[in-house]
């Protein structure tokens, strides 16, 4: 055995608190390392020759960089050892960097660390086994999940490339939230003109297959082959049927039922279709408020309906698709009023969220885009945005910022004067965030030409006063009090997860953070694959962002699955488990515990029963392994031995 | 090293790739400092990890380890996890048996974004150990509860 050990200095990195020419000489002293030296950066193409030079000069056959993470460049260096010849899984890295040098100041602590964590992995190499892919055929099919801008981006992207894309959207219509938002920074205009077209391209498309008022249910398989079941929720209408006209709504009698689409600001029929604009253009019944499913009787609609589409019978239907990747754009949700009692936590008519504002300012909203007050349906004259409701908060649990708050009450404040020439916006700030192009500019139009008055600093109350909310904030930049008796109060409510975030990502097996927002796989440099291949991540799923971003998110997902479909076979991982048929006793455990079902009975020749995995569906977790009482069923690349020897490299009593 | 520090002990570490390796990572990339007892050693999934490494582990010159996976239902592996805890939690219980405290064995979830609860758990558990002394240099009695 002749191992090759190469320190990254990673600049001061990792030289800075550790002694690397100590490691490297150390590791000469090891038996079975043939060769040892640090370098300032072996990431960088003269550090990866130097590796490939070693290797030939030195006849060199495992190889141990320690440098950074594996997580980071473990695929790098299988590559550049790969390109000498070298099998690429005879490759182990020590993380001296995150795991080590970052963490502590202390160099000669850092420095013994080091050579020890070191020597586990030159420990681990000398029991590396050659591994070899296999190759698999790719479904060229690509899942979407959510149908707001970004997955309708990713969707179109995608079509447009000659892929088949299957979207699900959990709502009865695409277009997520942009497609209730009145106007959009910084340009003004118009979010459904703009959005409309897309809408109208995802449901005629022909490569795109929309399954709207419908849930991912399970998903099985790997990069590649994934098997997604579908549940497509009953909506008590034949959609295929239903031609749109909306005569049943006019004539519902549940006329109390909440506007899911309009955040409640006002109320809707229980069989509705959500705005003019829907995509699909279908009407659906919501059981919480009909008449015949909560009372048992009314059949209004039924008799109404030109097209015999009612069907109060309905069930929810399981649908199973065949995809090779998918891309989740599943959006954000909004905190909920009842976080702030110093609001009046929801009580108070008169004060309202963002995007309910929204729906008031919007033509096809409830009020025809005229401003009412919620409580007397009067124009406002005085109206004031609460920035930050919930955002940057740790008494809220939401530390964050909500990043597209700042931007919108600017657009809201705007627009305010625009319909109502007469009246007064303030906006209570904590800071003004517009980094975006053509932003600051825009919040400062906002201020200068529509006359918005800006107050720095928190509002601590909202109460009650005859017909005026009173807004109490102090003044930080004067370091007063302010009271403002409002007709109108708009709360930036904090952007959250959406609801079941955490739920999908369990079903698709990703990372999401404390906050259900799902995690990327590099904050840099993988900004929308996760850390699960043929995962892919668009919009504010991944935390807030405003359109421009998320559409930008959208065609890069598109553009990663059009790359990973552009082969037609993909290489299977090899690290998976294998049997060794002579020890198994046959006792089956690894079949009950194997997550995926990867492991199969086999008959030998002699009649006897062991245990068989198959490769192409073996996810290699190696619970098998740890299962296996006699220790015949081995993950590769992680074995007994392999893990053994890091062991007691470090355990010598 | 300052001459009140304390002598290292040998922690040992199992992460999971996915979460707990990377919150580790996590840790590092935020410069979160933490003691230099602990040495890593990389597994798929926590659901990898063989009671028999961590006793071997502990007969053979640990004083101390720590196993770290994924969040119960965030198993990148769907259920390794679950499997991982029914495991540890038996060995929790058998090692007084073997007359090793099991304070000495402590395992944990970790997701790739929770870098400070990393820095947490490995102070916490590193004093732990620290309190409990080295297993090897006494004899330490059994401590079956
Ligand atoms: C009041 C307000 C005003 C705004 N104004 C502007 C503006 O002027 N300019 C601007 O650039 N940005 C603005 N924004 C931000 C903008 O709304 C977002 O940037 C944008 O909507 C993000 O798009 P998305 O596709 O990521 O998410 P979303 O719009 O939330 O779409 C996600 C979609 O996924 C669906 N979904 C969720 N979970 C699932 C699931 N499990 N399965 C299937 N489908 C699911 C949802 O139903 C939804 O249709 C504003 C936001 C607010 C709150
Ligand atoms: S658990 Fe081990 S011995 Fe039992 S069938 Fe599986 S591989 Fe064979
Ligand atoms: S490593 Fe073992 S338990 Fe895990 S997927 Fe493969 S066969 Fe199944």
């Amino acid at each position: 055995m002749r191992v090759g050990v190469f320190i990254c200095h990673c600049g001061s990195n990792i030289a800075g608190t550790i002694d690397v020419a100590k490691v490297a000489a150390e590791m000469r002293k090891v038996p079975g390392v043939a060769f040892a030296t640090n370098y300032m950066y072996t990431c960088s193409e003269p550090g990866q020759d130097e590796i490939k030079e070693a290797i030939k000069r030195e006849k060199l056959n495992r190889i141990v960089v320690a440098a950074c993470s594996p997580r980071m460049h473990e695929l790098t260096f299988r590559r550049t050892i790969e390109k000498a010849g070298l099998n690429r899984y005879f490759l182990e890295m020590a993380n001296i960097r995150e795991h080590i040098s970052w963490i502590g100041l202390d160099k000669e602590a850092n420095t013994n660390k080091a050579i020890e964590s070191v020597k586990m992995a030159v420990a681990k190499a000398m029991n590396n086994k050659p591994l070899y892919s296999q190759s698999f055929k790719v479904n060229k099919r690509v899942l979407v999940i959510g149908g707001g801008v970004a997955g309708m981006q990713a969707a179109l992207d995608c079509a447009d490339g000659g892929l088949e894309v299957i979207l699900v959207e959990k709502s009865p219509s695409v277009g997520g939230m942009m497609a209730r938002l009145d106007k959009t920074f910084p340009t003004i205009d118009c979010s459904i003109c703009i959005l409309g077209p897309k809408m109208v391209d995802v449901a005629q498309h022909d490569k795109i297959k929309l399954y709207a008022y419908s849930e991912v249910d399970d998903i099985k398989g790997y990069v590649g082959n994934y098997q997604i079941k579908i549940k497509k929720k009953a909506t008590y209408v034949d959609w295929v049927k239903c031609t749109g006209c909306g005569a049943c709504m006019e004539k519902c009698p549940a006329k109390n039922s909440y506007d899911h689409f309009n955040f409640g600001v006002a109320p809707t029929r229980a069989i509705n279709i959500p705005f003019p604009q829907a995509i699909p253009k279908k009407a659906k019944i919501d059981p919480n408020y009909c008449r015949q499913f909560v009372k048992g009787k009314c059949g209004v609609c039924a008799k109404i309906c030109p097209t015999g589409a009612i069907n109060y019978e309905m069930q929810d239907e399981i649908i199973t698709e065949d995809v090779g990747a998918i891309i989740v754009a599943s959006g954000y949700g909004l905190v909920d009023m009842d976080k702030f009692p110093e609001y009046g936590a929801g009580r108070y008519p008169d004060v309202i969220t963002g995007i309910q504002y929204e729906r008031l300012l919007n033509a096809s909203g409830p009020t025809e885009g005229h401003i009412l007050r919620p409580s007397d349906k009067t124009e406002p004259k005085t109206v004031v945005f609460v920035s930050c409701a919930g955002s940057r908060d740790k008494s809220c649990g939401i530390p964050y910022c909500s990043n597209f708050c700042c931007m919108y009450i600017a657009k809201q404040a705007i627009l305010t004067k625009d319909h109502i020439p007469d009246s007064q916006s303030y906006v209570f700030y904590m800071d003004i965030r517009s980094p975006g192009k053509g932003y600051d500019e825009f919040t400062r139009r906002a201020q200068e030409d529509y006359g918005a008055k800006y107050v720095r600093g928190r509002v601590s109350r909202i109460y009650p006063k005859g017909k005026k909310m009173v807004v109490v904030g102090a003044d930080t930049l004067l370091g007063t009090q302010v009271e403002v008796e409002a007709d109108l109060v708009v709360l930036a409510t904090a952007v959250t997860a959406a609801p079941g975030a955490p739920q999908l990502a369990e079903k698709l097996h990703i990372s999401y953070d404390t906050f259900g927002f799902y995690v990327e796989g590099h904050p840099k440099l993988r900004p929308v694959e996760t850390n699960t291949a043929g995962v892919y991540l668009a919009g504010c799923a991944q935390g807030p962002k405003d359109i421009p971003a998320s559409v930008g998110q959208g065609s890069a997902a598109a553009s990663k699955v059009q790359a990973l479909f552009s082969k037609d076979m993909l290489e299977s991982d090899p690290a998976v488990a294998k049997v060794n048929e002579n020890t198994c006793v046959g006792c089956l455990k690894c079949i009950m515990t194997c997550p995926f079902g990867a492991v199969k009975e086999k008959e030998l020749r002699g009649g006897r029963i062991v245990a068989n995995v198959i490769e192409t569906v073996c996810a290699g977790c190696g619970v098998c392994t740890a299962t296996c009482p006699c220790g015949a069923i081995q993950l590769s690349h992680f074995t007994d031995n392999q893990l053994l020897a890091e062991v007691n490299t470090i355990c010598q009593k | 090293m300052s001459e009140i520090a304390p002598k290292e002990l040998r922690i040992v570490g199992f992460l999971c790739n996915w979460c707990s390796y990377g919150g580790a990572d996590t840790a590092g990339v935020s410069r979160f400092r933490q003691p230099t007892d602990l040495r890593i050693i990389r597994v798929p999934c926590s659901g990898r990890v063989d009671p028999l490494f961590i006793v071997k582990a502990l007969l053979n010159g640990a004083d101390g380890v720590l196993v770290s996976g994924c969040h119960p239902r965030d198993c990148h592996y769907t259920d390794g996890n679950f499997y991982a805890r029914r495991r540890l939690e038996m060995l929790k219980q058998l090692l007084p048996y073997l007359g090793i405290d099991e304070k000495r064995f402590h395992y944990t979830w970790i997701s790739a974004s929770e870098g400070q609860r990393w820095q947490k758990t490995v102070t916490d558990f590193t004093n732990q150990i620290h309190k409990l002394g080295p297993l090897h240099s006494t004899t330490e009695a059994h401590s079956g509860s």
